[in-house]
Parts: C-alpha cells; sequence; structure tokens
C-alpha cells in the first residue's frame, strides 16, 4: 500500500481542502480571503526549516514532548490478552494533546502579524490550551464557550482567567460547543484585521482539518519510533477516541499507510445510538451535511436541521467529526465504534484503580472499547491507545455520576 | 430572464433604487409569516428576501439567529418554506422572491430536487451564505442552469484581485455587505459604501443592493442613494420578534420604504 502513491491514504486533503467528498470550504465570503490568507502561511511554514525547529524547541521544553508510550502492565493482565500500551499525552503540559496544536497555530499567528487570539472551547482544554500560550506569547486571547458548559466546567473557566484569557459565554442556540463556534466564527467576521482563529480540533474549513492533523501527528510519528525502540515493530492496532477528533487523527495519520496496523476510533454513543439521538456519534448515527465550513457527518434530523450531541464528556460532545475521518471511513481504512456513558464511567475508574491513571472522560471512551476487545486478542498483539487527557477537570462530572455529592 | 431582471429594468425606467425586505419564513409561525409576506409588495418592497431557517446560521445577529429559531420552535421545515412561496405566488406573480440561508437543509434535501420545487414554487433566486465562489459546482451552477439567479455576496474584504471570481458565477444583482460583521451589527455608511458599489457594478454589469446595517428610514434613503438597492432585515424581524401585529411590522416597512424610494 505504501509502495503505491495512488492508494496512499495520506496525500489528502486535494487542492480544493477536499477527503474524497469530504472537507471543503464552506465559509461566507468575507471570511473567505482570511482563509486563503492562512493556507498561503501554512503552506510556506510547513516547508520553514525554522518553523519547525521553534515548534520541536517549545514541545520539548514547554510541553514535555515526547510523551511517553507506557506499557500499562496491570492493565494487560487484567485483561488477559492484547499487551496494552499507552500513549501519555495527558502528560503534556496543560494535561492533555490540545496543546500541540494550539503552539503550531500560535507560532503561524505571530508570522501573520496577528495579535488578537480567538478560540471555542467545549469541555475547556483547548480553551486553556490556547490561554496558556497566548500568555507565553503575551496575545490577547478571547475564549468562547457555552452558557451551559461555562457552567459545568467552572475549574476550567477560572484558570482560563487566571491565564489571562477573556472567557465569553455563549447563550446563542443551546449554549454548547457548536454555538460556541458559530460565535467564535461571528467575531471573526467582525475583527478581520487583527485577528487569528485557533480551532482546536481537525474540522473547520481547508487548511483548517490538515493543518491540525500535521501538528497532531506528532503523536503518531513518537508512538511509531517508540515502539520500534520498545519491541522492535509496528504495533498491530491503535485506538482513540473521537469528538472532533485531533487525538485520534493525530495517532492514527503516520500509520495510515501501515495495512498491518489495525485502526479504530471510538466516538461517544452516550445514553445509546438509537433513534433518539441521544449520543454524539456522528458516524455511526450520523450522515452527510455541511456545518463549520466542512462537508462530514453530522448529527441532523430530516429538515438538515443540526441536532444537539450528548455525551458524559463535554469534549466529546459535538454533532460533527473531521471530515478525514469521515472519508476514511468511507474508504474502510479505520473502523468506527461507539461506546455509552456507562461504559466510559467504568473504563475511567478501571484505570484509576489498575494503573493509578486518572484519565479524562474522552479517552475513557478509547479505554471502554479496550476492554471490549483486548481479552480475546493473543499476547504478542500490540496495541497502543492514545491516554489524551487527564481527568483532574472530570471529578465533578463522575462524582455526580457515581451520586457522589463533593459540596458536603 | 427572472422577476429579478425585470423588476431592476422597470426600476431604473422608473429612475429609482430597490428597496429589499429581508424576513424569516415561519417567523413567527406560518400564518402570520404568510400574513407578513404577502403584505410586504403593498408596503413598497420591491424585493422580498425570505430567510430559509436553520439551526446554525454563523452570519447572523441575534435578531436573525432568534427569528431562524422561532421559526424552527413553530415547525418551519424547508419543505414548508417552499409552501410559503407557492401560497404567496397565488396572488402575487411579479414580486421577486429570493431565498437566503445556509446550505445544509438544502444539501439535506438534495440539490436537484430542491432546485426543482422552488422553481415550480416561483422562487427568483438564491442566497447561499457559506457557498463561496471555491464551492460554486455544490449549487451555483446547477441553480444558474435550472433558471434560478444565484447571488452573491461581496464584502469589504473582497478586493480587486479577488473580485472576478466573486462575480463570475454570480447573477441577477450583488448583494454587498457593508461592514465586515453579522447581521444587524454596526450601521452602514453611505460615503464609505458608494465607491464599492460603483466598483462592483462597473466589474458586474449587476444591479448593487447594499445590506448589513441598515435599520432607520434615513439610513435607506441615503445607501439608496449611492447602491442600486437596500436591504433591511434584522430592524424588521426584531419588530417581528417584539411580538408587533402584522399592521404594526407593515407600518414600519411602509416608512423604510418611503426612505429608499425617497433617495
Amino acid at each position: 500500500m505504501a509502495s503505491d502513491m495512488r492508494n496512499s491514504f495520506m496525500t489528502g486533503p486535494d487542492e480544493r481542502g477536499r477527503f474524497g467528498d469530504f472537507g471543503g470550504r464552506f465559509v461566507s465570503e468575507t471570511l473567505m480571503p482570511l482563509i486563503l490568507d492562512l493556507e498561503a502561511e501554512y503552506d510556506r511554514a510547513k516547508e520553514d526549516d525554522s518553523f519547525w525547529a521553534e515548534m520541536d524547541d517549545l514541545w520539548k521544553h514547554y510541553v514535555g514532548r515526547p510523551s511517553p508510550l507506557y506499557f500499562a502492565e496491570r492493565l494487560t493482565e487484567h485483561f488477559g490478552g492484547a499487551k496494552i500500551y499507552l500513549k501519555r499525552d495527558e502528560l503534556n503540559h496543560t494535561g492533555a494533546h490540545k496543546i500541540n496544536n494550539v503552539l503550531g497555530q500560535i507560532l503561524l499567528a505571530r508570522r501573520m502579524g496577528k495579535t488578537r487570539i480567538i478560540a471555542e472551547t467545549g469541555a475547556g482544554q483547548h480553551g486553556v490550551a490556547t490561554a496558556t500560550v497566548c500568555a507565553r506569547f503575551g496575545l490577547k486571547c478571547v475564549v468562547f464557550m457555552g452558557a451551559t458548559d461555562v457552567e459545568r466546567q467552572a475549574p476550567n473557566v477560572f484558570r482560563m482567567k487566571l491565564l489571562g484569557a477573556e472567557v465569553v459565554p455563549v447563550t446563542s442556540g443551546r449554549g454548547t460547543l457548536k454555538d460556541a463556534m458559530n460565535e467564535a466564527l461571528r467575531d471573526w467576521v467582525t475583527h478581520v484585521d487583527e485577528t487569528f482563529y485557533c480551532i482546536g480540533t481537525v474540522a473547520g474549513p481547508h487548511p483548517y482539518p490538515a493543518m491540525v492533523r500535521d501538528f497532531q501527528s506528532i503523536i503518531g510519528k513518537e508512538t511509531k519510533e517508540q515502539m520500534q525502540a520498545r519491541e522492535g515493530r509496528l504495533p498491530d492496532s491503535l485506538v482513540a477516541c473521537i469528538g472532533g477528533g485531533s487525538n485520534a487523527m493525530g495517532l492514527f495519520h503516520p500509520f495510515l499507510d501501515d495495512p498491518s496496523v489495525r485502526i479504530i476510533g471510538v466516538e461517544a454513543g452516550g445514553h445509546g445510538v438509537d433513534e433518539k439521538m441521544e449520543h454524539a456519534a456522528s458516524l455511526t448515527g450520523g450522515r452527510p451535511g455541511v456545518l463549520h465550513g466542512n462537508r462530514t457527518y453530522l448529527l441532523q434530523d430530516d429538515d438538515g436541521q443540526i441536532i444537539e450531541g450528548h455525551s458524559i464528556s463535554a469534549g466529546l460532545d459535538y454533532p460533527g467529526i473531521g471530515p478525514e475521518h469521515a472519508w476514511l471511513h468511507d474508504m474502510g481504512r479505520v473502523e468506527y465504534v461507539s461506546v455509552t456513558d456507562t461504559e466510559a464511567l467504568d473504563a475511567f475508574q478501571l484505570s484509576c484503580r489498575t494503573e493509578g491513571i486518572i484519565p479524562a472522560l474522552e479517552p475513557s471512551h478509547a479505554l471502554a472499547h479496550v476492554t471490549k476487545i483486548a481479552p480475546d486478542l493473543p499476547s504478542d498483539h500490540l496495541l497502543v491507545m492514545n491516554m489524551c487527557g487527564r481527568g483532574d477537570k472530570d471529578i465533578f462530572t463522575v462524582a455526580e455520576a457515581l451520586g457522589v455529592d463533593m459540596s458536603s | 430572464m427572472t422577476r429579478i431582471t425585470t423588476t431592476f429594468e422597470r426600476l431604473q425606467a422608473e429612475g429609482r433604487s430597490a428597496f429589499v425586505t429581508f424576513v424569516m419564513a415561519g417567523d413567527p409561525d406560518f400564518d402570520r409569516s404568510l400574513e407578513i409576506v404577502q403584505g410586504l409588495p403593498g408596503a413598497g418592497a420591491d424585493i422580498i428576501e425570505l430567510g430559509m431557517p436553520f439551526t446554525d446560521p454563523m452570519a447572523d445577529g441575534p435578531a436573525i439567529q432568534l427569528a431562524g429559531q422561532r421559526a424552527l420552535e413553530a415547525g418551519m421545515t424547508l419543505d414548508r418554506t417552499l409552501e410559503l412561496v407557492r401560497r404567496f405566488r397565488e396572488g402575487d406573480s411579479d414580486t421577486p422572491i429570493v431565498l437566503m440561508g445556509y446550505y445544509n437543509p438544502i444539501y439535506s434535501k438534495g440539490v436537484d430536487r430542491f432546485l426543482a420545487e422552488a422553481g415550480a414554487a416561483g422562487v427568483d433566486g438564491l442566497i447561499v451564505v457559506d457557498l463561496p465562489p471555491e464551492e460554486d459546482e455544490e449549487l451555483c451552477i446547477p441553480a444558474q442552469k435550472a433558471g434560478l439567479n444565484f447571488i452573491r455576496l461581496a464584502t469589504p474584504t473582497t478586493d480587486d484581485r479577488r473580485l472576478p471570481r466573486v462575480l463570475q458565477n454570480t447573477s441577477g444583482f450583488v448583494y454587498y455587505v457593508s461592514i465586515t460583521g453579522i447581521t444587524g451589527s454596526a450601521s452602514a455608511n453611505a460615503d464609505a459604501v458608494a465607491p464599492e458599489v460603483a466598483r462592483i457594478r462597473d466589474a458586474s454589469g449587476l444591479p448593487v443592493c447594499v445590506g448589513f446595517g441598515i435599520k432607520t428610514a434615513d439610513s435607506a434613503r441615503d445607501i439608496a442613494s449611492v447602491a442600486d438597492g437596500a436591504v433591511v432585515g434584522s430592524a424588521i424581524v426584531s419588530m417581528v420578534g417584539d411580538g408587533k401585529s402584522t399592521d404594526e411590522v407593515l407600518g414600519f416597512v411602509r416608512s423604510l420604504a418611503d426612505g429608499a424610494h425617497a433617495a
């Protein structure tokens, strides 16, 4: 597969920003020139060694990369099947993979002379990462966050404020992540000259899906090298959770042309993927549509109106998914599955007690799927799961779900 | 030749600019909305832009966002919007109707089906905010083939280098967005708009209507004096949102129309 470029899964997107039918640039005319400028600047930066040298330096000394590829011995024993490795991106500065991408975009913003950074955030991890890097470079930072999320993610809101960011609660729509993204786009249309929109996932208009993927691919590149050093070969399977899909795309992309590697993305099944639509599994329970600048699988009703996703994890609670995932799904290169809130909660607790790692609820979804497949795999099967975030932010949600009253 | 072309030719002969109104289909409900739309030509509207409600109106300010929400809550759909146009056409065969909104409901219905039904219902043109020229194959070109005008937005960020691309497949008229921002925000400035209108008119040979930020009869007059048409939306739908009666809404439209036509 890798030897034949025509069959490569790694060459997308095309010059129109398409992965097959997915992706594209579905934005208003006001934003179109800005997106073309960004694309031109990214194309220049990508070929510029000094850009990557600065990234590498910050990744190493500020973020703490490379993140370890950790052999989870006790989980492996617990399942009695595959050999489980965790890619420890939860050990990054700010506690998740989000900062990998934010650093890249902020360096680009600096090259473009932009002085004001805007971002959307759901659970707050991308907002915190953006506020952090803006503080590091002395840039003004405005984070749009759904009013509902502001309420349920109070610690992250305070963190962003400590870091000097302005947090704007968004009350339009239902006040969640998709509404925060709408509001960020509205802000961008209004402040075109000085503002850079730092998108947190592999979605949005081209070049964002490709650019964010490239910045996050450090996860997969490191994994490949670390596994080679440790086991002398490629892993047999990769598992990662998917909301918009940036941590998953980062892990998967460097392996797409290695046909022996089985790749599995885990969507948030909420209360279950059925006609009630109380989930956030866009691929398993949605159909193609156009939102936020790209064509991809979306949760929507018969009229093409967007349906609010549900997940216990505010970071997976988005009605869309990155267009490259939509394409990989249709091509059959990556398998996409879903797990429910309850299964994720069980996995959360398993990780705490078995490995002494409090995971974020997002990667708890990935672990829940590992729980289902690992026991039946042979002991020489190398499975890598992306532990993309830590769970400090989630302890209140988990306490509530477990019926624990933390206020007393 | 659509009703849009005919209307601009007539207005040009009369030596006046077009007054273009935007209302949201199905706001606050189907029947009231139909009543308002039916009253618009009598209140002085030369062209009617009819909003297709969408859950995620990324280019709109609060007034039009809320109008869309009210319509959706009252059960509005794209099919019902086309039904509303059909009902309007039973009593008015001259006033152009331009549907304005976002791509997903159209994509979800199916472009070919949508175009066939829209044409049959009496729709004359489309403005789809999230379809820039880079995505012309999606809807713009099929719409032109189906005999509908595809009206493009040009904005202050559309520079000379980009303008030809924006105008390439535009027909009917060009909608100049007078500000960088969302609908219903900052006020449009006629002095700043005049040279832009001239630039776009020269480049396209099409009438240029100006919208975003026109809220009063005075600003409608100022803009109409430098453009081929003035578009008012948010100010009208805000009245619907405030629970004003159809007569009150149409009375306000009349005052704006008088302003625009005084230019």
